[in-house]
């Protein structure tokens, strides 16, 4: 049995202009110890998935499909249970380490909080679990720094803070939010390669989201593309890198800059902009701005097509996009 | 993304701030109050059920009864009149003791905001020294030394809001001074006063009418606590502080007396204080993010 | 042809400039700490060329953009546009002067008056020269809006009702106004999805090749800065490590932050690197 098993996930919130659908039936599936990664730009849905698995939606949401974690459905669960996975089973790591730590609390205690919710441990065992944690991710110096405050810590030693605090039950699956986002490169780099290391020596399952394909690259086995609320590719890291066949993920592609590409090249851009929630098209959300747009693709949600190495793409004009000799075989 | 939590009068331009505005209980509440407030006081310019200068010692102490809606006085006075009245005497305090407080007050609290260094230590300085006083044995010291009557009952009352409205009006302009749209006005080469002017001063008018809402409410106490005392609107001029105290030497004889004028005072302070509230959740800065 | 040589005067020149600036005292007796943010920069920006700022936080970049702009002033060393030093002009001098260089900064959402139009926020600048009429200046915004890829009818419109990307243009129109001959960009894509930096930074191209602007760009993303940029700084703990054309420098770094910072760039398995070729 898969640890995390997510079908037709459909999650509908309440924006300025009425209601709308954030996520449009999403499903995946994650076995322990599989690293997943989610790409996609502002307002595709990232966030709000990993969001629904946590059960940290806004009370105005309304979430459907299924969502099954080593067998329990999550949606609907009522709250009492929910936080008996929340911090146990399933650790969350957030963008911002600067907001993400109470100021008023010291890192000891807030490292060892869920350790003393979720496994009854007493303040005195808690400590120790705690300096080991602090150790593990590497904080120099942590016997002498735990009770230390979050402000006396750097950006990015906040954040190994926050990876103690989201492994300190040691949870089966590990869920990191744009975790490297607001730090600088050198240090992405560090936090990162922890990361890793820890998923692979703990066994965990890790969702990762980034915005940043090298980070993707880098760090996860399996990938999904998400635009507008859907999967629009999903598969293996390698394939999906070698192959981009989806017209959005090309795009993707095609627009970043790269180190030592010669000068004076414009940029390949994705025309028009991200429609809000409220606009996105009936039918594929990218309808309208891919140039490869037929009437069919603007009625009806495209099915997904299989390509080998379990690479799927929910695109209707695969075929000719392959002629063309934009797909790589 | 830095953001204070300033209440963004921005939220005045997301479409359908009325729609929900009219959905919002406080504000709906505290509007319906604060607006019976401003009708009594109209009408009483125009019409009254009786003169409330009008003495009728036949008919002193009467209860509720068809001629006299409200009951008579002391003095025979009709007690609703008196109401209807009395109201102009507190709306009147209330604009222009928080009309003095927020012109001054502001003014000083921008400058502050804008020169920082000395000038905003020793303006700082000063509202603490102002602060210090308890603000009610201070107007009862001003109107005990410069002479009982609603004009220095004002002043009293208006003095005691600079201070007030300078620190809020410092908080949130420092606030604004640090936001990047005012560095990129600096860079421009726009001086100190025009920034003021044009950028701070919109961008903290939220919090300044909710401010106006509470300091006003608080006029209309206090200025009921004067005139209690004596100290306030003088007779014959009605006044529901001083109808509060008239009232309770017949506190045995006749309650009523002293319930209406007291109903008045809470539902006006009431209603003012649900309208701040209403506001203050209706101008978060969360809305002004509408994309 | 590498920024440092002393050609034809540069359009910008900085000198040593260094900033120190003091904390609050923690003791009572004896000097208080001090932040020394930059400590002795110097390099040139040449008249239609752009020059690259890159580094990390607390590097001190963003304050060479301060005070570049004259927004800040500098502990020591000189910042001399077109040959005349900008910390030693009257208040008056510097207010004209400030048609020449503008600035664009990194928050599309902080850097936007929520409470003024489009038309009055692009006009600021000349609005601050006080040379032209309101009837000029909504012209003039109008010219400008349509060189970003706006229209007029956005004139009216107010911060709110436009993406992140479109908020970043406003913001270059706004910069782009005056006609200035320097645009120091503060990390002007960095809040921008992957798709929308692509279309601002083809955007700085293009009026660069248009307009003649030359471009002091502020960022810790190499990639970014090698794309528009004739000459890189690599900046670190407020000195400047490394300096040159950003193929050589990428290629061939000589100084070990430089290297340490390409190697931390995270890699694409495109048959390769994020490096090309």
């Amino acid at each position: 049995m898969p640890l995390l098993e997510v079908k037709d996930l459909r999650i509908g919130l309440q924006t300025q202009r009425g209601p709308a659908e954030a996520v449009r039936g999403i499903g995946f599936t994650l076995e322990r110890g599989e690293t997943l990664g989610i790409v996609g730009e502002s307002g595709c849905g990232k966030s709000i998935t990993v969001m629904s698995l946590m059960g940290l939606l806004p009370s105005t949401a309304k979430v459907g499909g299924s969502i099954r974690f080593d067998g329990t459905e999550l949606v609907g669960l009522p709250e009492k249970q929910m936080c008996q996975i929340r911090g146990n089973r399933i650790g969350m790591i957030f963008q911002e380490p600067m907001t993400a730590l109470n100021p008023v609390h010291t890192i000891a205690r807030q490292v060892g909080e869920p350790l003393r919710l979720h496994r009854g441990l007493s303040k005195a065992d808690a400590r120790k679990e705690v300096l080991a944690l602090l150790e593990r991710v590497g904080i120099p110096d942590a016997a002498s720094r735990l009770d230390a405050y979050p402000h006396q810590f750097s950006g990015g030693q906040r954040q190994r803070i926050g990876i103690a605090m989201a492994l300190a039950c040691g949870p089966d699956l590990l869920i990191a939010d744009e975790p490297t986002t607001a730090l600088d490169v050198t240090i992405q780099k560090q936090i990162l390669e922890l990361i890793k290391s820890l998923v692979a020596e703990r066994g965990m399952a890790l969702i990762l989201i980034s915005h940043d394909l090298g980070v993707i690259a880098q760090t996860v086995s399996k990938m999904l593309v998400m635009y507008g609320g859907s999967v629009v590719e999903s598969g293996p890291t390698e394939a999906v890198f070698a192959r981009r066949a989806h017209p959005y993920t090309q795009g993707l592609f095609a627009a970043r800059p790269a180190i030592g590409a010669p000068r004076g090249q414009r940029l390949a851009t994705i025309r028009g902009s991200v429609p809000e929630l409220v606009d996105l098209p009936k039918g594929c959300p990218f309808a309208g701005r891919c140039s490869y747009t037929v009437d069919a693709c603007k009625t009806t949600p495209p099915p997904a097509t299989m390509l080998p190495h379990d690479h799927a793409v929910r695109c209707i004009r695969l075929e000719e996009i392959a002629a063309q000799g934009a797909i790589a075989p | 993304m830095s953001t204070a939590a300033v209440p963004n009068a921005a939220a005045l331009k997301v479409p359908g701030f009325w729609r929900r505005a009219l959905h919002h209980r406080s504000f709906v509440l505290g509007g319906t109050l604060t607006l019976l407030l401003l009708l009594a006081a109209a009408v009483s310019l125009v019409w009254t059920p009786w003169s409330p200068y009008e003495m009728d010692m036949a008919n002193k102490l009467k209860p509720p009864t068809g001629a006299h809606w409200l009951g008579t006085d002391t003095y025979g006075r009709d007690v609703a009149s008196l109401l209807l009245v009395g109201a102009r005497a507190s709306i009147l305090v209330g604009v222009i003791a928080v009309g003095i407080g927020l012109v001054v007050g502001t003014a000083l609290g921008l400058l502050a905001a804008a020169k920082r260094g000395w000038v905003e230590e020793a303006i700082m300085r000063l509202t603490d020294f102002s602060l210090a006083f308890p603000a009610i044995l201070s107007a009862i010291m001003m109107t005990a030394v410069f002479g009982a009557g609603i004009v220095n009952a004002i002043i009293a009352i208006g003095i005691y809001n600079i201070p007030t409205f300078a620190r809020i009006t410092r908080a949130s302009a420092n606030a604004i001074w640090s936001r990047e749209y005012v560095a990129a006005a600096r860079a421009c080469g726009k001086g100190g006063f025009a920034i003021t002017m044009q950028h701070v001063l919109p961008n903290i008018s939220a919090v300044l009418i909710v401010q106006i809402t509470i300091r006003f409410a608080i006029a209309i106490l206090a200025e009921a606590a004067l005139s209690y005392l004596g100290l306030g609107t003088q007779p014959p001029q009605p006044s529901w502080g001083r109808m509060l105290s008239e009232a309770q030497t017949m506190m045995f004889q006749a309650p009523l007396l002293a319930v209406f004028p007291g109903m008045a005072i809470a539902f006006a302070v009431l209603g003012l204080n649900l309208r701040g509230d209403g506001l203050r959740d209706l101008l978060d800065p969360r809305l002004a993010r509408a994309r | 042809m590498s920024a440092t040589t002393t050609n034809a005067s540069p359009l910008l020149r900085v000198t040593n400039l260094v900033r120190h600036y003091a904390l609050p005292r923690e003791k009572l007796f004896g000097p208080p700490p001090t932040v020394k943010a930059l400590n002795g920069v110097s390099f040139d920006v040449q008249a239609g060329k752009s020059v690259g700022i890159v580094g990390e936080s607390g590097s001190g970049k963003s304050t060479i953009a301060r005070l570049v702009m004259a927004l800040d002033t500098p502990t020591s060393g000189t910042v001399s546009l077109e040959g005349r030093n900008l910390h030693a002009l009257s208040k008056e001098e510097l207010r004209v002067a400030r048609r020449d260089f503008q600035m664009v900064f990194q928050d599309p959402y902080g850097s936007l008056d929520p409470r003024q139009t489009v038309a009055r926020i692009v006009a600021e600048p000349l609005e601050a020269l006080a040379a032209t009429s309101r009837a000029e200046q909504r012209e003039r915004a109008s010219e400008t809006l349509a060189a970003v890829g706006l229209r007029t009818t956005d004139l009216d419109k107010y911060p709110h009702e436009f993406s992140g990307g479109q908020r970043q243009r406003i913001a270059i129109a706004r910069a782009l106004i005056t006609r200035p001959k320097l645009i120091v960009a503060d990390e002007p894509v960095s809040a921008l999805d992957v798709s929308v930096q692509a279309q601002v930074l083809n955007l700085m191209q293009d009026l660069q090749q248009q307009f003649g602007i030359s471009y002091l760009l502020i960022s810790h993303d190499l990639a970014v800065v090698n794309h528009l940029c004739d000459d890189v700084c690599v900046v670190w703990k407020g000195l400047i490590v490394e300096q040159g054309p950003p193929a050589e420098l990428f290629h061939h770094a000589k100084h070990e932050y430089t290297r340490t910072l390409l190697d931390a760039v995270p890699r694409t398995p495109t048959g390769g690197t994020l490096l090309a070729a």
